[in-house]
């Protein structure tokens, strides 16, 4: 709610001197309640001398690593240690700014102790679970990232689903038709880009409502992919346009041969290396580059932008257009580099994660890969939730994600920084 | 509209009707339908194989095939959701009732389809008329239906006056429970509701998986389903087998006038509709913004819910995974057509619930995929959204008062 009262400037400060106080609080009691968690429900209910084993190399790696095996109970009393020193720390003191960093540190350890607990008598293939992660993160990233691109030059896209599918039937039929798997990915690229550009046309030039333009994409796309699909693609006199091919496992020299971090980082198809690089590249351009700041200052106050000289709409345009590009490609991996054949709605609500991914990453191209790599380990721990030697549904699992938006959202670890003109139509006066 | 001033009256009565009318809203409506129906049209023909055939033996060949491709489309999800003339009449030349109602039966079914969307639609118009997106009718309904399952099945000993309106109602409080998060992370942190409700959405559809699987799974089924609910919570059908129309739809007509009533006749729903068109003021005149924006969120997921409720005691008499397919997402679509009034919403549900049911029985007569109506509908949906497209395709008149379709809060909130 904008309150647009005129409150003297100390009186400001001590709220936010309170409301600093009250998150370091906050903070402190969400890190002793883990610690505490860990001490009542995973410690409580462990046989005693238990062992947790976890394998440290995928299955059918080459990679030969020995197993972990360790006390299940001295861990957990270790971690829950850690995490109630930290938060007493949090409580007393204060990390002040790296808080977020402690707590990044606080989850990791607690999702350790939760294997290390679920895990308990049994084993757990961790190497395994983590090079999932990994892959799963890939569309999630990338879908992030097209939402950075729109979103920090101030335009909104819930779209990013629609535009992910998009690509991914058109990269299927491209790719089948050329057997060309290089030509299948630009034209997916190209796809998405076009489907931009219909979302920076209407919320743009026609100034419609941004969520309305991104729900139009979502429901068109939708429509037309599921529409042609059961016309054509699923029909077995036209399955020579549902045979686009897969990019193969890449394997980097001398690192894939590091134990444990080799496999997990280092033998995939192309898709998680270039979101690596895309992320890093992004940053570089977002915030070193005159492109970035031209992009960003349109985001936060397009009229001072415009005032200096900046073309707001072409500024914006060409963030959204380049956005779509970035789901398009995003969209190629899952015909291209996961399933090998388009199906109807193969994208199954990755956008909208990718969506959360960019809110959970605060706007930030490594903060939302942090982002979706957390919520790529639950879906990876989701699907070898049954393997666990405690009953989970992994239904749970799966809503961590969205619980975890929604949380991050009520601001009750801090206020994220949305680009102040966000979902704002720019009227040039 | 304000009428003509005097110095117009040269022109002749007709000229300024027209004047007026291409400057309205409905002549845009209209031709946002019509285009829409147009273009995919269009998208049906350019996808038969069989007009690039014709094509080649002669280009107006072609053109025939395609025009004909597209008119045989319609004509299948025409009869598809109203029902075929001549069937109709032979039938009821037979005077046999069982055939009469087989012959009717397309018709009452396209009833079956808008009730869901009324009920919704409504939901998100609400939303809307409070500055507030609701995206999460989908997960709204997903909850409403698993609430008035629940009441449907293990309540017993209940006469069906008690149970069809204790079972609607859990079904409203379940949806209503779902919109209230939203809306009090929004009226108490400002959290965007459209991403809370997104994020509600899918949190809805996995606790249903699991609710379906395990603690309200029917343990006689080995796929995941629900109990059949008993014979007194379902809601009374006007006809028998195979008419599944039912006494919900009169029930979503009487929502569509209280929401009406709450909104244009009651202080409170003028307070409502301030929050809507400019929060500032609304706070500054004394209205608490805060307990609106929850008290809206709460009735628009309470009619979401309403619609799960009805599809699982109207239709479905049981909770199957993936039941509502798309009813709350179109719904988005449906209100902004109705431009987020009542009898606006009533009439777009309408339209969309034939569409729906004729597509299905078109997808089976001419192999067009039900697809097409997603596609239809957004299509109509952006030319909703932006006149400005339809206007300069028509030339049309700018309208003297650009009338914002929906008024929503700014994205920081």
């Amino acid at each position: 709610m904008t309150t647009t009262t005129t409150t003297p400037s100390i009186a400001t400060s001590k709220g936010m001197r309170s409301r600093e106080r009250r998150r370091r609080l906050i903070m402190g009691g969400i890190f002793l309640a883990a610690a505490l968690f860990i001490w009542f429900v995973f410690v409580a209910n462990i046989t005693p001398g238990a062992q947790t084993t976890f394998l440290m190399a995928p299955g059918g790696s080459s990679n030969e690593t020995a197993d972990w095996v360790f006390s299940t109970g001295i861990t957990l009393n270790v971690i829950a240690g850690i995490l109630a020193l930290l938060g007493v720390f949090q409580v007393v003191r204060g990390f002040g700014k790296i808080t977020n960093s402690i707590l990044a540190v606080v989850a990791i350890l607690f999702i350790f102790g939760f294997l290390t607990w679920a895990t308990s008598g049994g084993q757990t293939n961790l190497a395994g679970l983590l090079r999932v992660m990994v892959v799963r993160a890939v569309p999630l990233t990338l879908g992030a990232l097209s939402g950075i691109l729109c979103e920090r030059s101030g335009v909104v896209n819930i779209g990013i689903e629609g535009m992910m599918l998009t690509a991914a039937f058109v990269s299927t039929v491209f790719a089948s038709l050329s057997h060309n798997l290089w030509i299948g990915m630009l034209s997916g690229i190209l796809a998405g880009g076009l489907m931009g550009l219909i979302h920076a046309v209407l919320s743009i030039k026609y100034k419609i409502n941004q969520i309305i333009s991104g729900t139009v994409i979502n429901i068109f796309a939708t429509g037309i992919t599921s529409y042609l699909s059961s016309k054509f693609l699923q029909k077995t006199s036209y399955q020579f346009l549902n045979e686009p091919g897969m990019f193969p496992q890449v394997e980097i020299p001398l690192l894939s041969k590091i134990p444990f971090i080799g496999p997990i980082l280092f033998h995939h198809n192309i898709y998680v290396y270039a979101m690596i690089i895309l992320v890093l590249f992004l940053s570089f351009m977002l915030f070193k580059t005159r492109w970035g700041l031209r992009v960003r200052a349109v985001g936060e106050h397009p009229k001072a932008a415009d005032t200096l000289g900046i073309n707001v709409f072409k500024t914006r345009y060409m963030a959204v257009i380049l956005g779509g590009m970035m789901a398009g490609f995003a969209g190629t991996y899952f015909t291209l580099g996961s399933s090998g054949r388009f199906d109807e709605v193969l994208t199954a609500g990755r956008g909208f994660i990718g969506l959360a991914a960019m809110i959970f990453g605060n706007y930030n191209p490594i903060g939302s890969m942090g982002a979706g790599l957390l919520f790529g380990f639950f879906d990876s721990l989701s699907v070898k939730a049954s393997l666990l030697q405690v009953p989970l549904p992994s239904e749970f699992l799966g809503m961590v994600p969205y619980l975890a938006t929604i949380i991050v959202l009520a601001g009750v670890v801090g206020k994220g920084h949305i680009p102040a003109a966000d979902g704002e139509p720019y009227e040039k006066e | 509209m304000s009428p003509e001033k005097p110095q117009e009256s040269k022109k002749n009565g007709l000229a300024i009707f027209w004047e007026e009318f291409s400057r309205s809203n409905f002549l845009v409506i209209f031709l946002a339908i019509f285009t829409g129906i147009i273009l995919g049209g269009v998208l049906v023909a350019v996808t038969t194989p069989e007009v690039y055939d014709a094509f080649k033996v002669s280009f107006f060949a072609g053109i025939g095939k395609a025009f004909m491709t597209a008119v045989n489309t319609y004509g299948a999800l025409l009869t598809g959701a109203i029902g075929n003339p001549e069937k109709i009449q032979a039938a009821f030349a037979s005077g046999d009732p069982l055939l009469i109602r087989r012959a009717i039966n397309p018709f009452f079914e396209s009833l079956v389809q808008t009730t869901p969307y009324i009920f919704a639609g409504l939901s998100v118009a609400l939303g809307f008329r409070v500055g507030l997106f609701n995206i999460g009718a989908e997960g709204q309904i997903y909850i409403g239906a698993l609430t008035g399952v629940w009441a449907g099945y293990a309540i017993p000993g209940l006469p069906p006056i008690i149970h069809i309106p204790v079972a609607m109602l859990c079904g409203a409080l379940g949806g209503a429970m779902w919109g209230f998060v939203p809306g009090l992370l929004k009226a108490k942190t400002g959290a965007h509701e459209v991403i809370t409700t997104i994020m509600m959405n899918y949190i809805a559809f996995r606790f249903s998986d699991w609710l379906l699987k395990g603690p309200m799974a029917d343990p006689t089924e080995v796929t995941p389903k629900t109990p059949w609910i008993l014979e007194s919570a379902q809601l009374p059908q006007l006809f028998a087998n195979p008419i599944r129309f039912h006494i919900g739809f009169f029930i979503a007509l009487l929502m569509a006038f209280l929401v009406y009533l709450l909104l244009f006749k009651t202080t409170w729903g003028m307070e409502l509709r301030m929050v809507g068109s400019n929060t500032n003021a609304a706070q500054y005149a004394g209205i608490n913004v805060t307990s609106r924006t929850v008290i809206a969120m709460v009735l628009a997921g309470g009619l979401a819910g309403m619609a799960g409720a009805n599809e699982v005691l109207g239709v479905n008499h049981r909770l199957i995974p993936a039941f509502s397919s798309g009813y709350g997402f179109d719904s988005i679509a449906l209100a902004l057509l109705g431009k987020s009034h009542p009898l606006g919403v009533v009439l777009s549900a309408l339209l969309f619930g034939f569409l729906r049911n004729g597509a299905r029985s078109m997808q089976l007569t001419v192999g067009v995929p039900i697809d097409i109506v997603s596609i239809l509908q957004a299509l109509i949906l952006a030319f909703i959204a932006a006149p400005a497209i339809i206007r300069t395709i028509y030339r049309l008149k700018t309208p003297k008062h650009t009338e914002d379709i929906v008024s929503l809060r700014s994205w920081k909130g």
